[in-house]
């Protein structure tokens, strides 16, 4: 890789001062992290006598009681399951509306496309007393799908902006060849643009799954049963309850923590790419 | 044909109904509701005018002015994660040895859940906590603090967790941005005997202005309305109700209390700094699509 900005004629001095620098940042973040995991794997006197250090004797129990906990896995199982029903939804409902802003010619595209920018940076806060009362009118508060609705409704903006440059940039040319070959418009749409998106639509996918599996004040508004909280609200409630065994608590949270690790780990490019382009066009 | 063509027209309009349904159900509707509501009050289960009176309790309300303070207080992150967030990436950008490790560890707070960091924190900064076991086995038992449980601290505590946590997407952002400055720039600066400080002055900050007008502004936006997190999980607005923010105020307004329309009010409130900040923002973001 090209080194621009240093050149050769770095001294090492340079070098030096900016690898303590960063190791030093490297470390500070990566305290709190280590700090729960480590704890996870082990007994409670172990973590009373013995913070910091590695586990003396390394044990999965903690995990054991966090899963063998009431409503633990259904909370997984929640988090899990409204992840999936929000992002197919919400991916549904903006690759169709992207596509008509990107590819159609209609009156008010523009104005409604500008018009609808703006609302994915509303603070939730601010729609949840109405939204509650919405809900109660419709009989769907403590229900999945009130929090299905709410989810949706708050990434379809972003994701509408990130597919519709996408869809904007696919070449002309494909859809007309398409077209004369006596594609319909549908077709067009889900044969040649949603195929030569994917990338696209896997950044929108990966950017909007962390969102919502780590969400907690529309969760924790929406669904008050215990068994139906999501993983993240769970554990929230279950920490202030059950502040004692610090162990079981940290395995909850790795357990939590795990499932957006992966994403980061496979989804990187991607991850970063979605969160940049609200900010820098691609 | 008539018919067709006029079917045509509408098509367009099907395939946008979906997305503007629910993004009117869930997000336009909700924000002019809120505004009509606070203007009113609920007496025996039934909305009844009541002018600005909400208003007049809210500013009446301590706690209210507690909270915007707060919110003001957890500004301070916003320097912090600025200036730390510029040289790290000038210095991944100089591609020093390990950066692609460095800068992928940096990111990975901002994806951890705040409820998850929020908890691993309060342990960490809890009086019988590492962070005051580690201070004390330095010698430093004079900063040994109950960092979360002490009114006038515990905010300062939250801004230092929210530094951890939002760090990582200013890199990553300066270190995109910093990847489309014409090489040229650096490479004149260096034929002038620039040295690391001078170009980092000279070439990268006015190269990332625009950038960093937009990161500020996003996180003025977080600060005031996106941290009730970090608040609910850590210190449940207290100790004695020292780190009350805004978003916390109206929840516990509406749902702990039964002051709806109060709540609501203080929504309305926000909503206009909102409306303000992301009406800057979108201009800055004009500018920055302009000259990519």
């Amino acid at each position: 890789m090209k080194t621009i900005h240093s050149a050769k004629g770095n001294s090492l001095i340079y070098k030096a001062i900016s690898q303590v620098f960063m190791l030093v940042m490297t470390l500070l973040i990566l305290f709190p992290i280590y700090f729960m995991f480590i704890n996870s794997f082990k007994s409670r006197p172990d973590f009373i006598k013995n913070p910091i250090g590695l586990p003396a004797p390394f044990t999965v129990q903690s995990f054991l009681d966090a899963f063998a906990g009431k409503n633990f896995v259904s909370w997984f199982g929640n988090s899990i399951f409204l992840m999936l029903a929000s992002i197919v939804i919400t991916t549904l409902f903006s690759c169709l509306a992207a596509f008509a802003f990107a590819r159609m010619d209609f009156k008010g595209s523009k104005t409604i496309f500008n018009m609808m920018i703006p609302l994915m940076s509303i603070p939730p806060i601010i729609m949840l007393i109405p939204l509650y009362k919405v809900m109660a009118v419709l009989n769907l508060v403590n229900t999945r799908a009130s929090v299905i609705l709410i989810y949706s409704g708050i990434m379809v903006p972003f994701t509408i902006f990130l597919l519709k440059n996408f869809f904007a940039n696919v070449p002309k040319s494909l859809t007309e060849a398409a077209f004369i070959d006596g594609a319909t418009q549908f077709q067009t749409f889900y044969k040649i643009i949603i195929p030569l998106s994917k990338s696209a639509l896997i950044t929108a996918s990966i950017v909007n799954i962390v969102w919502v599996w780590n969400e907690l004040l529309i969760a924790l508004v929406f669904l008050q049963d215990e068994s139906m909280r999501t993983i993240i609200v769970g554990l929230t409630l279950f920490k202030s309850r059950y502040t004692l065994n610090v162990p079981v608590i940290m395995a909850g949270l790795s357990i939590a923590t795990i499932p957006m690790l992966l994403v980061y780990i496979f989804g990187q490019r991607y991850l970063v790419q979605g969160l940049l382009s609200g900010a820098v066009k691609e | 044909m008539k018919y067709k063509n006029r079917l045509g027209l509408v098509v367009p309009y099907l395939y946008i109904m979906p997305a503007i349904l629910i993004v009117t159900l869930i997000i336009v509707f909700p924000v002019v509701n809120i505004i009509v509501n606070s203007f009113f009050t609920t007496v025996g289960g039934k909305e009844v005018w009541f002018g600005i009176n909400n208003y007049i309790m809210i500013f009446k309300d301590d706690l209210f002015w507690t909270s915007i303070l707060n919110n003001l207080r957890l500004f301070a992150s916003i320097p912090f994660i600025t200036v730390f967030a510029i040289l790290i990436a000038a210095l991944l950008y100089d591609k020093i040895l390990g950066w692609h490790f460095y800068q992928s560890i940096i990111f990975t707070p901002y994806i951890l859940a705040i409820p998850v960091v929020g908890i691993v924190f309060s342990y960490i900064l809890q009086y019988k906590g590492v962070l005051n076991t580690l201070l004390a086995s330095i010698g430093c038992e004079s900063l040994v603090k109950d960092w979360l449980g002490t009114p006038k601290l515990a905010i300062w505590s939250i801004v230092a967790v929210v530094v951890w946590k939002q760090i990582g997407f200013g890199v990553v952002l300066f270190l995109a941005r910093l990847g489309s400055v014409p090489p040229v720039l650096y490479e004149a600066a260096t034929v002038d005997g620039a040295g690391w400080w001078k170009k980092l002055i000279h070439v990268t900050l006015p190269q990332l202005a625009t950038t960093i007008e937009f990161f500020i502004i996003i996180n003025i936006i977080n600060m005031l309305s996106w941290v009730f997190d970090f608040v609910f999980v850590m210190t449940g607005g207290g100790p004695v109700n020292s780190t009350y923010v805004m978003e916390y105020f109206i929840y516990q307004k509406a749902f702990a209390g039964s002051l709806v329309n109060m709540g609501e009010a203080a929504g309305v409130i926000v909503l206009i700094f909102a409306i303000c900040i992301i009406a800057a923002e979108s201009i800055i973001r004009k500018r920055l699509e302009d000259f990519q």
